[in-house]
Formats: C-alpha cells, sequence, structure tokens
C-alpha cells in the first residue's frame, strides 16, 4: 500500500516538474523567449485542468449529469474583467496574484444561488435543470450589455501593476507560472474535498442516494455543497481564463465548453482524481494539434467519446489503473505480444476511418476553403475511385481483424487475471 | 387584431411542428428513460436527406423515403449503440446520446458542406392559400398543419387500437411487468426509437423548406424539443401536445409583443433614469426576452412539478 502511495505521489511531483519545464524545452535563443503558441496551449491546459477537475466533482463524484458548468467558468470571467479593471482604475488593491480568488467566490455565488434550484433535483431532472439554466445565462449574456458587453464582450488590461512579487505579468510566461501556482492550488483542494466527509458522502449519494437518506444525510445537501463548490473552482479557471486572454466574450459561458468540460472529463476518466487532468491535456493537444490539420477534429472527439462510452467508461485513467494488478503480479511482460497483435488491426482501422473521414471532409469542406488534401508529399485526388476503396478497406478489414484479435487478447487478459488472484488473496 | 390572427396561425404551425419532434422524443423518453440528445440531429438529417432525394425523385416520395431512412438510422443507433451501453446506467445513454449531437453535426457539414440548402417548397404547393387582412396564409403551411394532424392521428391510431400500440402503452408505463409478460421489451425500444426517429425526419422533411436547412438546425431545435417534452411531462402524449402549442404560441406572441417590465410600472408613477444593470433589465422589451421563456418555464416546473404538466411519474 505505502509502495503504491509513494508511485502515486511520485508521478504527481513528475507531472508537476514537467509542467514548470515544458515552457523552457521550447525556448528560442534566436529571439530569447519561449514560444508563443507553446505557452499559450500550456495555458490552455492549466485552466482546463481546472474546469475538467471541477466537472468531475459533479459527474465522478457525485453522479450529477450537468450541463451548465460553463456559467460558472464564464461568471468568473466577466467578474475577473471588472475587477481588473477596477484595479487598474485604483478602486481595488489587490495584487494579481489574488485576483483569481475574487473570481472564484464570484463563481462561487452565482452557484450557490443556482444550485438552490438545479439541486432540488438529480439525475435527468437535474440535467435539464442545468441544460435551461445554461441557455438562459447564455441569452442573458447577449442581452444584458452592462455587465457581459453583448456580442463583443468586454476586455481589459491585465498590467495593473500591483504585485505581491514584484511581476508586470506583460510576459506570457509569467502568466502561465501564475496559472500553473492557481491549477496546483485548486487541484490540491480540490483532491482534498475528497477525503472529507462531504466527498464521501457525495460518492454515497451518487451510489446509492436512498440509502444516504436513511444514514440520516441529505442528498440534496450533499448535492447542493458540491455544486457551489464546483462553481467555486469552475470560477478560478474563468478567472484564470480572462487575466490570460484579456477577454471575455460569451463563448467563456456558452454550452460548447460545457460539453467540453464533459468531454475531458469523461474521455481521461472520471472514476479517478487525475483523469479529467489527463482528459484536458489531451483533448487541448487535440483542440489546438488536430484543428490545424483537419476541419473535422469534432468527428474524431465524437469518435472517441463513444468509444469511450461503450467499451471503456472508466475513461483512459481507468483503463491505465485496470492494469495494476497485472504491473504488480510482474505479468506485464506477458501482454506485451498481445498489445501489438491488437495494435496493428487497430491501426489499420483508424486509418481507414481518418481516411473516409478525410476524404468527405476535403469534398466539401475543403473545396470550398480551396484546399487540397496532401499525404506524404502527395497530393490526393479525392473524385478518384482507389483512395476511397483502399480507405474502406482498410476500414473494414481492420475493423474485422480486430474483432478476432480483441477476442483472444481479452482470453490472455482474463487469463493473467485469474492467475493472480489467488496471489492477491494470500497478500 | 390581425397581429393576434397571424401569430395565431404562425404559432400553430411552428407548435404542430414541435410537437411532430417531441412526440417522438416524448415515447423514446418515457420509455426508456432514456432522453435523446440526437433527436433534433435526426431532425436535421431527415431534412438534409428530403432535399437530396427530392433533387432525384421529387418533393412527395422524399416525405416518404427520408422518414424511412431516418427509421432505419434509428434502429441502427439503437441495435448498436444504446442497448450497449444500457448496462451502464442512464447517464451513460444520456452521454451516448450526446457524443452522436457532434458526429452527426460535423458528419452533415463533411457530407453536404456549410452553407444551407436550396431545399425549397415545392411549386405545386407555392401558393398563398388565403389572405387575412391583408396577409398571406402559404398554403404550405396549411399541408404542415395537414401533415402533422395526419401524423397525430395515424400515432393515436396504432397506440390506442392496435396490438403493438397495446405493449408500447404497456411498456411504456410498465416496462418490468410488460417484460415478465413475455413481450420482447428490447424489441419494442427498437421500433419506439426507429419510430420516434421516423417521426423527427418527417419533421425535418417539412421543417426543413419551413425554416432553412442548415448545419446549426439541430443546435437551435434541440433545447426547445427538451423544454417540450420535459414541460409536457413523461409519459404523456396529450401533455407533450399541449405543451408544444403553448410553446409554439409563446414563442411567436414573444417575439411582437414590444412592452418591458417598465411599461407596466408606469401606469403606478414609477420612471426610472440612468443607464445601469438595474434599468437595463427594465426596459428590456419581452421581444427581446422571448428566446429565455421557455427555458424559464422548463427551470420552474422541473423545480416545483418535477412530473410536468400532464405527466405520470417524475422525470
Amino acid at each position: 500500500m505505502t509502495a503504491s502511495r509513494f508511485w502515486q505521489i511520485s508521478i504527481w511531483i513528475l507531472v508537476l516538474a514537467l509542467a514548470i519545464a515544458a515552457p523552457w524545452a521550447f525556448y528560442n535563443y534566436h529571439t530569447g523567449r519561449q514560444s508563443g503558441f507553446v505557452i499559450s496551449m500550456l495555458s490552455q491546459m492549466g485552466m482546463m485542468s481546472i474546469l475538467a477537475l471541477s466537472y468531475n466533482m459533479l459527474l465522478g463524484q457525485a453522479g450529477l449529469f450537468s450541463l451548465c458548468h460553463a456559467t460558472f467558468f464564464g461568471i468568473g470571467g466577466y467578474a475577473t474583467i471588472h475587477f481588473l479593471n477596477m484595479a487598474s482604475a485604483g478602486s481595488l488593491p489587490l495584487p494579481m496574484e489574488l485576483i483569481p480568488l475574487l473570481s472564484g467566490l464570484s463563481g462561487l455565488g452565482l452557484a450557490i444561488v443556482l444550485g438552490y434550484i438545479a439541486t432540488k433535483q438529480r439525475a435527468t431532472a437535474f440535467a435539464m435543470i442545468t441544460l435551461g439554466i445554461g441557455e438562459l445565462m447564455v441569452t442573458s449574456a447577449l442581452m444584458f450589455q452592462h455587465f457581459f458587453g453583448g456580442e463583443g464582450g468586454v476586455n481589459t488590461n491585465r498590467m495593473i501593476g500591483r504585485s505581491l512579487f514584484g511581476l508586470t505579468y506583460a510576459q506570457g510566461i509569467q502568466v502561465y507560472y501564475l496559472i500553473l501556482a492557481w491549477t496546483l492550488l485548486s487541484a490540491l483542494a480540490m483532491f482534498f474535498l475528497t477525503m472529507t466527509p462531504l466527498g464521501r458522502m457525495a460518492n454515497a449519494s451518487r451510489d446509492n442516494f436512498e440509502r444516504v437518506q436513511f444514514v440520516g444525510y441529505d442528498p440534496r445537501m450533499v448535492r447542493f455543497f458540491q455544486f457551489a463548490l464546483s462553481g467555486l473552482f469552475a470560477g478560478i479557471g474563468g478567472g484564470l481564463y480572462a487575466i490570460t486572454y484579456e477577454i471575455v466574450t460569451f463563448d467563456a459561458l456558452a454550452a460548447p465548453l460545457s460539453a467540453n468540460a464533459l468531454l475531458m472529463a469523461y474521455i481521461g476518466g472520471s472514476a479517478s482524481f487525475g483523469g479529467p487532468i489527463l482528459g484536458a491535456v489531451l483533448i487541448t493537444l487535440l483542440q489546438s494539434g488536430v484543428s490545424l490539420m483537419s476541419n473535422s477534429w469534432l468527428v474524431y472527439v465524437g469518435v472517441l467519446f463513444i468509444s469511450m462510452v461503450i467499451f471503456a467508461p472508466s475513461g483512459i485513467m481507468g483503463l491505465v489503473t485496470a492494469h495494476g494488478p497485472i504491473v504488480r503480479g510482474g505479468q506485464l511482460g506477458r501482454l506485451a505480444v498481445p498489445y501489438i497483435r491488437v495494435l496493428v488491426p487497430g491501426i489499420l482501422m483508424v486509418a481507414g476511418f481518418v481516411g473516409l473521414v478525410e476524404l468527405t471532409s476535403f469534398l466539401t469542406i475543403g473545396a470550398a476553403q480551396g484546399k487540397s488534401l496532401v499525404l506524404f508529399g502527395n497530393k490526393i485526388d479525392v473524385h478518384a475511385t482507389l483512395p476511397w476503396l483502399s480507405a474502406a478497406v482498410c476500414l473494414l478489414g481492420g475493423g474485422f481483424w480486430l474483432r478476432l484479435e480483441a477476442r483472444s487478447f481479452r482470453r490472455v487478459w482474463e487469463g493473467l487475471m485469474q492467475g493472480l488472484k489467488p496471489q492477491r488473496s494470500v497478500a | 387584431m390581425e397581429i393576434v390572427l397571424v401569430s395565431l396561425f404562425n404559432g400553430l404551425v411552428y407548435g404542430m411542428l414541435l410537437f411532430m419532434l417531441a412526440s417522438g422524443l416524448t415515447l423514446i423518453f418515457s420509455m426508456m428513460g432514456v432522453l435523446n440528445f440526437a433527436h433534433a440531429s435526426i431532425y436535421m438529417i431527415g431534412a438534409y436527406l428530403a432535399f437530396t432525394v427530392s433533387r432525384f425523385v421529387g418533393f412527395f416520395p422524399a416525405l416518404i423515403i427520408a422518414p424511412l431512412l431516418c427509421a432505419l438510422i434509428g434502429a441502427a443507433i439503437e441495435v448498436w449503440g444504446l442497448r450497449r451501453v444500457h448496462h451502464n446506467g442512464h447517464i451513460a445513454e444520456l452521454l451516448f446520446t450526446f457524443g452522436l449531437v457532434f458526429i452527426v453535426q460535423r458528419s452533415v457539414q463533411m457530407i453536404w458542406g456549410m452553407l444551407p440548402m436550396a431545399y425549397r417548397v415545392p411549386p405545386s404547393l407555392d401558393f398563398s392559400l388565403f389572405t387575412i387582412y391583408g396577409a398571406n396564409f402559404p398554403a404550405y403551411r396549411g399541408f404542415m398543419l395537414l401533415v402533422s394532424v395526419g401524423m397525430l392521428v395515424a400515432t393515436w391510431l396504432l397506440l390506442k387500437k392496435t396490438r403493438i400500440g397495446l405493449v408500447i402503452q404497456a411498456a411504456l408505463t410498465h416496462p418490468q411487468m410488460a417484460s415478465a409478460l413475455g413481450h420482447n421489451v428490447p424489441r419494442v425500444f427498437t421500433i419506439v426509437f426507429a419510430g420516434g426517429c421516423l417521426l423527427a425526419g418527417l419533421a425535418g422533411v417539412i421543417g426543413g423548406n419551413y425554416q432553412t436547412t442548415e448545419p446549426g438546425m439541430a443546435e437551435s431545435m434541440g433545447p426547445i424539443v427538451f423544454v417540450v417534452v420535459v414541460f409536457g411531462g413523461l409519459g404523456s402524449l396529450a401533455g407533450c401536445f399541449v405543451a408544444s402549442i403553448l410553446m409554439g404560441l409563446i414563442m411567436t406572441f414573444a417575439v411582437v409583443i414590444n412592452t418591458s417590465m417598465l411599461d407596466l410600472l408606469r401606469p403606478l408613477g414609477i420612471t426610472v433614469t440612468g443607464d445601469n444593470l438595474f434599468t437595463e433589465i427594465l426596459t428590456v422589451p419581452v421581444a427581446r426576452i422571448g428566446a429565455l421563456l421557455p427555458f424559464a418555464m422548463m427551470i420552474i416546473i422541473l423545480s416545483f412539478r418535477p412530473r410536468g404538466l400532464m405527466g405520470t411519474r417524475d422525470t
């Protein structure tokens, strides 16, 4: 037990060290500073991690499917813009480092008000109420000019000239470390929350809310506190968003961002604490990497998400932790060959699928943008039969092959698990 | 007066369109407990398919072919998708249909492009049926009303007068009991899901040229349909009908009312001056908050009466 705790902590420290070092890996010696693209991507990862973690306080820990999580992210962002403007005007004597705390409090405030209504219900009714709240907030943001600034949004200048460490926050790298610090603080706070009685009762009301009532807790209060606190952290994330981009529009509280929070938390793994961080990093990478290359990255994310829902409901983190007993039993090596045998048809199938999607997309959207499909330096004619045929063959052939291999993989997996069982019971 | 009459007709047409979408969704929702997020996506597919099919064989064959294709898509989704995630609980099913929305959204853009389609009202229906106070009432709206009423009657007959309808009704209220009596409830699920998608597809065919056939149409229709279903109540087609018509009327009437809260306060001798958030809330006209009303109504009804208007059990 202590050994696994040791490994967990070292992985966390490794991740933190990577996050601190990452900007310097892309240091440009000619211009004497870090790559701007990398910095903004890393910053995005930081705030999305907070968003996904706080969303998982609802989805993973309390079993609540919320569709308005971006509302609190957005409100944190809008409020922060106004706080920063007040700070520049001199009416808010607060250093930059503490501004996100105020953003979090604005998120908390709104979450208390809206959570009072939403947490009256659970399950599907809760999801529907949050859907309504989300739509209400987006429409209000477009309607009320004073606070939300309408379609143009509100903007600010983050150089308020007041800092605990004498920083100006003129460069992206300083903002990145501010984001990293707040991400670390929020993640730690959320981690400790899972160990408090509230976190435990949230899990209990997720698994069996009737039993929670028998034990003497009010599941509604559990939902309410969990909802309000997740609003607090989402607000902090929104504050960091406002500080980074210096402009907040209704995109920051619209439904696509709520959906993104859900995708990140679920794909990463809502059953484990670290899963949403993994999901946030992965989705941000996909968003900023794949969306540059392909028009259809949403299809890939959607297919990935649906495959996760069907085949791996515990997310990527769940897949990784499922290997735990095998690693501890020292049997991981015996999975190497089966893995390769699954991977080959898997890659074939994915390649076929990507090929078909890209061919279709270049037929319409690509043609409208005047682009053409280029693969390994060769231009591919999307109207010819050969590319379509080969992609379809890859997809179908790979699919059938994968089904066969998956069956034998499952046999090996179950055999290993069976073999490990007696050992575990002895230990 | 003329505004009231014209809005009444338009609201009725829009409400019937909503009902066609919502009736399928409410059947699916009541029976399987799955709020199908992708329902409006099927509506969009229906409109696009109708456009493509009608280019080859004309509008009226497309009116039949496109909904049938949608039913096939629906059956495929149920058999290969929903049934697999069923054992993981309702949240997993909800998430599954949620993921479908992205895929359909983007696939439609990939296949048909980003621009609106030139899907128009067929020439044989493109004339003015009658005029009220100088405003034309297009024959196509009359046709839409006709189709939706026909569908309403057909669905009602199917549910009330046939044996499969009886089984569906039984499975609607007491799925376990229907299963215990030896009915193949999963197959009934597939039929209901396919039937719901058929209705959504039909709504797409006649709604696609009434509104515009473009990639954003699912996004704009989806939330409203949810509101209707939740507002009308679980397991109640009658509630769904009332809610659809009500929403249709509210949304068309709200657009033409130009009063604000301040106008109501004025007879009391209250006036506000200045330019801040508070005066902004007071002076916003109803026409601009029309889009807010359905959601506000849904939130209110869900928090105080979770079974909806005429529902038989809680959401």
